[in-house]
């Protein structure tokens, strides 16, 4: 079983994150940045079903140079190998943009099962299983909070507000993860030892054929246009009891459709 | 040529405890420690980490990383709690370090590959209630008799020996007269559960309580002769040779308390408001925090110094001791002010502050006193 797993490095969302004024794209540069939370998910059901079945584990990233930390912490933790696809025509490109850059790289590896976060904590556009499906032409089952591989066939449970539901496909496929799927594991300093040695290709562009003119921000589907600070916080309301408050703080929950 | 940053791989193993340390740990230990309880699932997923097997090579079951790496973890972990890195100094240092260094490959290859998964842990049998730094006093005996050592005596304060996951105590006794007519002191493996080896109950202690410590009976306690750690009548010398770099610990140890100080009082000045305002926008507090962080910067340069000199393989005693002493005892002090900073929150147990105070003091006693640290440092000046 040959997995791709597909890794973002984020700003840190427990930090404070910012637009860079000049182009109104992430601030990278001066960001914390941490593999993104999900896909930490979809690295650790890669390694199981991989301790299952066997197999090879690749990570695929897109990004920046800075992208190597997000690779090495997911070697460490037990991928195989990794491939690292930067080059500054990528640099603000939208998710339409990105996935024929995915969609490219993937082409040039072999794959039974590719594997993501359901989300990023950056853009949160959360398309990307679906254009991939589409550009490769194999089937998508995203949202899993539960992955099972039986012969050449992957089923999850798909989480869904109110329950979930059961859906197959046949393999190749693509599957993204929620956080309710399993719990990542720490890499251990053994990991992190032999993370070093482990293979990690790098291509450009030019080496996955993609003309550099059409991704990047002056061509992307989607930009951002304007953005502005969240406002400060309001004073909010002050209850004082005279024997009422009880009435007072419904009134004020119930006037906000709260209850 | 001066270069104190980590390599790439202590790095990432420095933020992968801090995580464990932050995520796993932090929610969960108060509870462990108000209930006097050692956190045996905590210290298996150490294990699972590589922790306990950070200074041993890969053969005996490993990580292959070296002391070093081992203070940065405990350095981490003790930002966040003091039990579990002393659990983690005393099997690494104390239970697994003895037999790697002075054991046979036999020993070697039965012990170590659990001690270093973290699925067991160790102990050493050293101190005694009549004395702890004094080899002679010690009382405990072994005799061989029919190929079997026959131990009999007493140790206090033993780390790690009374565990549901502990499989061997280190015990120094008596074995004989040496030729000068002083004790002769050997080093013997006793495993848990051994007929004659008694575990007392836990000490009621005033700090690292999710820690485990306890006394030791033997009475008539038979193990093989090949039980013996290294050369007869070498026990104590051994101990002495390990106790250098065991003070780096302690020092490393020291060094995330006293960080952990900065980092709660910190996020606690800027959240607590009197006045109107955070009580960190007064110079009073800045000033007192602004020192713990001196205080604990200086107080790692110690170490890292110490422990360059130790991987080097230069004589590295003197360092060791004056990162001990200095550490520890900016780590009381820091303990006190973060303490301070906190004002009546800081004398509840349910903050972390409170804990780091109840744990700081014990740095300034164990493995060797601040008076013995001040004692050889004299000494090494040529004075005494």
């Amino acid at each position: 079983m040959n997995i791709v797993v597909l890794v973002k490095q984020v700003p840190d969302s427990g930090s404070e994150r910012k637009l860079d004024p000049s182009d109104n794209t992430v601030a990278r540069a001066t960001a914390d940045n941490v593999i993104n939370e999900m896909d930490e998910y979809a690295i650790e059901e890669a390694l199981t079903v991989k301790e299952a079945q066997g197999g090879e584990v690749t990570v695929l990233t897109v990004g920046p140079d800075t992208a190597t930390d997000a690779i090495r912490k997911a070697l460490s933790m037990g991928a195989d190998k990794a491939v690292h696809v930067s080059d500054p025509a990528i640099h603000g490109s939208c998710a339409v943009q990105t996935s024929a850059v995915i969609a490219a790289a993937l082409s040039q590896l072999e794959y039974d099962l590719v594997l993501c976060g359901a989300e990023s904590t950056d853009g949160q556009v959360s398309v990307m299983p679906a254009l991939l499906s589409e550009r490769l032409g194999i089937p998508q089952l995203s949202g899993a909070r539960k992955l099972t591989i039986e012969g050449s066939m992957a089923k999850i449970e798909r989480q869904t507000d109110g329950g979930y539901w059961e859906v197959e496909a046949p393999l190749p496929a693509i599957v993204s993860t929620w956080d309710t799927i399993n719990e990542p594991r720490y890499p251990s300093f053994k990991g992190i030892m032999a993370a070093k040695k482990k293979p990690v290709e790098t291509k450009t562009l030019a080496d996955l054929g993609i003309d550099a003119s059409t991704v990047g921000l002056a061509t992307a589907t989607s930009k951002v246009v304007d953005f502005a600070g969240r406002p400060p916080k309001g004073e909010g309301v002050k209850v004082a009891d005279e024997g009422d408050g009880a009435d007072k703080l419904v009134g004020y929950l119930a006037a906000q459709k709260i209850v | 040529m001066l270069d104190y940053r980590l390599d790439e791989e202590t790095e990432a193993l420095r933020k992968v405890v801090r995580e464990f340390a932050v995520e796993v740990i932090a929610p969960q230990i108060g509870g462990f420690y108000e209930r006097d309880e050692f956190p045996t699932d905590i210290v298996r997923q150490m294990g699972e980490l590589g922790l306990f097997g950070l200074p041993f090579p890969e053969e005996y079951g490993g990580s292959g990383g070296d002391y070093f790496t081992l203070c940065v973890a405990l350095e981490e972990l003790a930002r966040v709690d003091s039990s579990v890195a002393i659990t983690l100094e005393a099997g690494v240092s104390l239970g697994a370090m003895p037999i790697f260094r002075f054991g046979t490959e036999e020993q070697k290859h039965q012990w170590l590959p659990r001690l270093c998964a973290g699925e067991a842990l160790g102990a050493f049998g050293l101190t005694e209630a009549g004395g702890g730094s004094d080899a002679g006093a010690t009382k405990t005996t072994a005799r061989l008799e029919d190929g079997e050592w026959v131990i009999n005596g007493s140790k206090a304060f033993i780390t790690n020996s009374g565990t549901e996951i502990t499989d061997l105590v280190i015990v120094t006794a008596v074995t004989g007269t040496k030729a000068d007519g002083g004790k002769e002191i050997s080093a013997i493996i006793v495993p848990s559960g051994t007929p004659g080896f008694a575990v007392g109950k836990r000490y009621a202690k005033v700090g690292w309580n999710a820690s485990d410590t306890r006394e030791l009976s033997f009475s008539d306690c038979r193990v093989p002769a090949e039980n013996l750690v290294g050369e007869r009548g070498r026990g104590y010398a051994q101990f002495l040779s390990i106790l250098d770099e065991g003070r780096i610990a302690i020092s490393a140890l020291a060094v995330g308390l006293a960080q952990g100080c900065v980092d709660e009082s910190v996020k606690y000045a800027g959240e607590r408001e009197a006045f109107g305002q955070p009580i960190g926008r007064n110079q009073a507090v800045q000033f007192m925090i602004a020192d713990m962080e001196v205080r604990a910067s200086t107080a790692r340069l110690a170490y890292y110094r110490a422990a360059e000199k130790m991987l080097r393989g230069e004589p590295f005693k003197r360092e060791a001791s004056i990162a001990k002493l200095y550490s520890s005892e900016m780590a009381m002090e820091n303990a006190r002010y973060a303490t301070q900073v906190h004002g009546g929150y800081g004398f509840m147990t349910e903050f972390p502050v409170g804990r780091f105070y109840r744990d700081a003091k014990i740095l300034e006693i164990g493995e060797g006193t601040s008076e013995v640290q001040r004692m050889l440092i004299a000494r090494s000046l040529g004075l005494g």
